[in-house]
């Protein structure tokens, strides 16, 4: 058949426009927009229009200690919320993969911390953790145990920041796991038991390894996530005490929304983006080896 | 066919790109206030403007930081839409001004405002900002709590400190005020002058001083012996609920906070166990801070400016102003200040600290620069070295050093470093 008239012989083109159209406009040009700027000195309180600085925005940055300890913070929040919410969440879908009764209603339950609002959650947390007139303060008194400064401390911070994130995004992980497990052929479990294995050797040898691709895609899409965590930071602590739980993107936005140093804030940024992007590609290489 | 069925795809598919395009031009203007006392009576009282005018006003409340953060990045970008907005004088004023985002308000009446409040908003001999707000620092107190330790209220700040330790229980504690570095610049500024400190000289910051040190060292002593847990962290928001729970004694904040803390919806304190007091004169100044902490501009780039003026005039106009402070909010404009019906219900506490502050207060409660916000993290971080070593830490006074210098930085960075 012969393709006649315009659109016939272009509808390939045609067709993926629109969503071409929508990922430059609304992913790249914001990322390359950034990367121009961070290449500037804009700062709004100058009153001045913006000038080329070439690297000067990231070279003041890495001289500025307050970045160092950020991203510092940064890897510890999210490595101490993966690690917690790898092994917990593997451990609940280990558990919740049974036939028991009312197994939709709870994975229901186990959905709803995802569906969230992370600002209601901060508020509530904050609510619990206010050392003065909170809950877990009441408990912990209760219970004849000293009581703790939760968020408002410089040395309990980041790791109740991180309950909240354990809190919120475990299920996420058991439930993809709880995916992953349901996908175990039974073969290798028959064998095994012909062959005389224990309880232990055969979740060792053969349900983890089995699953450990479903756990990895897990655990890279809960760290990608988690290194550009805002706004639970943002809604319970807004990076303090003092600085004390500034990651990297708090100071990006401090630096942007309250001090109106663009230029730098860009800088900022582009460092998280080419750390997020390293780490992603890293996770890959790692779970390429697994599938093999 | 097909050819036909593909065009049509691809117009619906473009059309929504032109969704919102088009209106017919009818007066109407856009409004952005705060979630502030003030900014809610206006938009409740909004529709009677409305209605006595044919302009209709698309009114949308912010957080107060949330306010500034849109306004700028709308201003900046060249996108903005807002006609009038409520706007933080000494926040960002000096950056908006500086950008040329306010209009200058020409035929505006300022004969009825304090002089200096109306100074704040001037640059050039162009007055951009109208004061809607202003409010001082004070003490809140609970007087049951001091009748029952047969104390009198605090007239010094040493007398505040001997007060605070009577007082002191495990389950109330004695003395409150912001700790939250950032936050607590404004609050601590009063205990600063009232030491012999300041901020700024001239546009030179000189917060190292021996006397802003002693002034921030006897803050943050007041705080880590008979603070709340957690003080270090808290702002206003966070104090608030403790004092409103009967937990704190004594409160050092702004007077515009009166209204919630006696709320009896929200208190458990009831209002006639709640005094007003001065704050506590120190060894070399007796100056709390008094502010325009809100007032009204308009944009630049508005398209509408008369319609935006009239609402301008509306929303701060003496009437206005008048059922403002009936609801306990302190206003920026003298007359409602000497309205009878004002006087009779006003809480005296109010009245007497605003009088006092009037007279002997400073109109600054932060450094006044572009760079604010950055300024105040800075001055923030040794506030809360001062809290967390309760006033004793020997580096101090390097780090104040440090953090001059840094202040310093900014000003010079931003041309606004020294002289007047």
């Amino acid at each position: 058949m012969i393709k006649s008239g315009f659109f016939e012989r272009n509808l390939r083109f045609l067709f993926p426009l629109p969503a071409l159209l929508f990922v430059l406009l609304l992913m790249v040009f914001p990322v390359g927009y950034t990367l121009a700027v961070s290449f500037t000195d804009w700062a709004l309180t100058s009153g001045r229009p913006m000038k080329f600085v070439g690297f000067e925005s990231y070279i003041r940055i890495l001289r500025e200690p307050r970045f160092i300890a950020a991203l510092g913070r940064t890897f510890s929040f999210t490595f101490s919320a993966i690690i917690v919410e790898a092994v917990l969440g593997t451990i609940l879908a280990l558990i919740l993969n049974r036939e028991y009764k009312a197994k939709g209603a709870v994975k229901l339950i186990l959905l709803l911390p995802l569906v969230s609002t992370p600002v209601a959650i901060g508020i509530v947390w904050n609510l619990f953790y206010d050392p003065t007139i909170g809950f877990l303060n009441y408990v912990l008194s209760l219970m004849g145990l000293p009581q703790s400064g939760w968020v408002s401390a410089a040395s309990t911070v980041i790791p109740s920041l991180v309950l909240v994130d354990v809190w919120q995004w475990t299920p996420m992980i058991a439930l993809i796991v709880l995916a992953g497990l349901a996908g175990i052929s039974s073969e290798p479990y028959e064998s095994s038991r012909v062959d005389g294995a224990n309880a232990v050797q055969t979740f060792f040898y053969i349900t983890l390894p089995m699953l450990m691709p479903t756990i990895l895609t897990a655990v890279i899409l809960r760290a990608i996530d988690a290194l550009k965590t805002f706004d639970i930071i943002y809604a319970m602590t807004g990076g303090g005490p003092g600085y004390a739980s500034e990651t990297i993107n708090i100071m990006a936005f401090k630096y942007s929304f309250e001090y109106f140093s663009l230029g730098l804030a860009s800088a900022i940024l582009v460092f998280l983006f080419f750390i997020v992007l390293l780490f992603s590609i890293g996770v890959l290489v790692v779970r390429k080896k697994f599938e093999v | 066919m097909k050819r036909v069925l593909v065009l049509l795809l691809l117009i619906s598919m473009s059309a929504a790109l032109f969704a919102g395009g088009t209106s017919e031009k009818g007066e109407e203007i856009r409004v952005l206030l705060a979630n502030h006392p003030y900014g809610e009576l206006l938009k409740n009282a909004i529709p009677e403007f409305e209605a006595e005018t044919g302009i209709k006003v698309n009114v949308e409340s912010l957080q107060e930081s949330q306010l500034t953060q849109k306004l700028t990045t709308e201003f900046a970008t060249n996108s903005s839409t807002v006609d009038v907005f409520m706007t933080r004088p000494l926040q960002e004023g000096l950056l908006f001004i500086k950008n040329g985002w306010y209009k200058s308000l020409d035929s505006y009446d300022f004969s009825d405002y304090p002089s200096n409040s109306v100074d704040v908003g001037t640059a050039d001999g162009k007055t951009y900002i109208v004061p809607l707000v202003t409010e001082w620092q004070v003490m809140y107190y609970r007087k049951d709590l001091f009748a029952a330790a047969g104390i009198a209220v605090p007239k010094t700040l040493a007398e505040l400190e001997a007060a605070a330790a009577k007082l002191h229980s495990a389950d109330v504690a004695a003395f409150g005020s912001r700790g939250k570095g950032a936050a607590a610049v404004t609050q601590i500024s009063s205990y600063i002058y009232n030491f012999g400190g300041n901020y700024l000289e001239n546009n030179v910051a000189v917060f190292d001083s021996p006397e802003a040190l002693e002034g921030i060292r006897y803050y943050g002593r007041m705080l880590a012996k008979y603070g709340p847990q957690g003080v270090a962290s808290m702002s206003w928001e966070n104090l608030m609920p403790v004092f409103q729970a009967g937990k704190l004694a004594m409160w050092t904040d702004a007077s515009v906070f009166y209204g919630q803390v006696v709320d009896p919806a929200k208190s458990q304190v009831s209002a006639e166990n709640v005094g007003v007091a001065q704050l506590p004169a120190g060894p070399k100044g007796d100056s709390p801070f008094i502010v325009v902490s809100w007032g009204m501009g308009m944009s630049s780039k508005t398209k509408n400016p008369d319609a935006a003026q009239k609402f301008l005039e509306w929303a701060t106009s003496k009437e206005l102003a008048i059922q403002g402070m009936l609801s306990n909010i302190t206003m920026a404009r003298n007359s409602a200040w000497r309205d009878a019906t004002v006087q009779a219900r006003m809480n005296p506490g109010l009245i007497a600290t605003q009088a006092h502050a009037a007279a002997n207060g400073y109109p600054y409660d932060r450094p006044f620069m572009s760079a604010v916000g950055q300024a105040r993290d800075l001055i923030g971080e040794v506030i809360i070295e001062s809290i967390n070593t309760a006033g004793e830490s020997a580096k101090l006074p390097a780090l104040a050093a440090e953090k001059v210098k840094a202040v310093n930085d900014l000003l010079k960075a931003d041309g606004e470093y020294g002289g007047k």
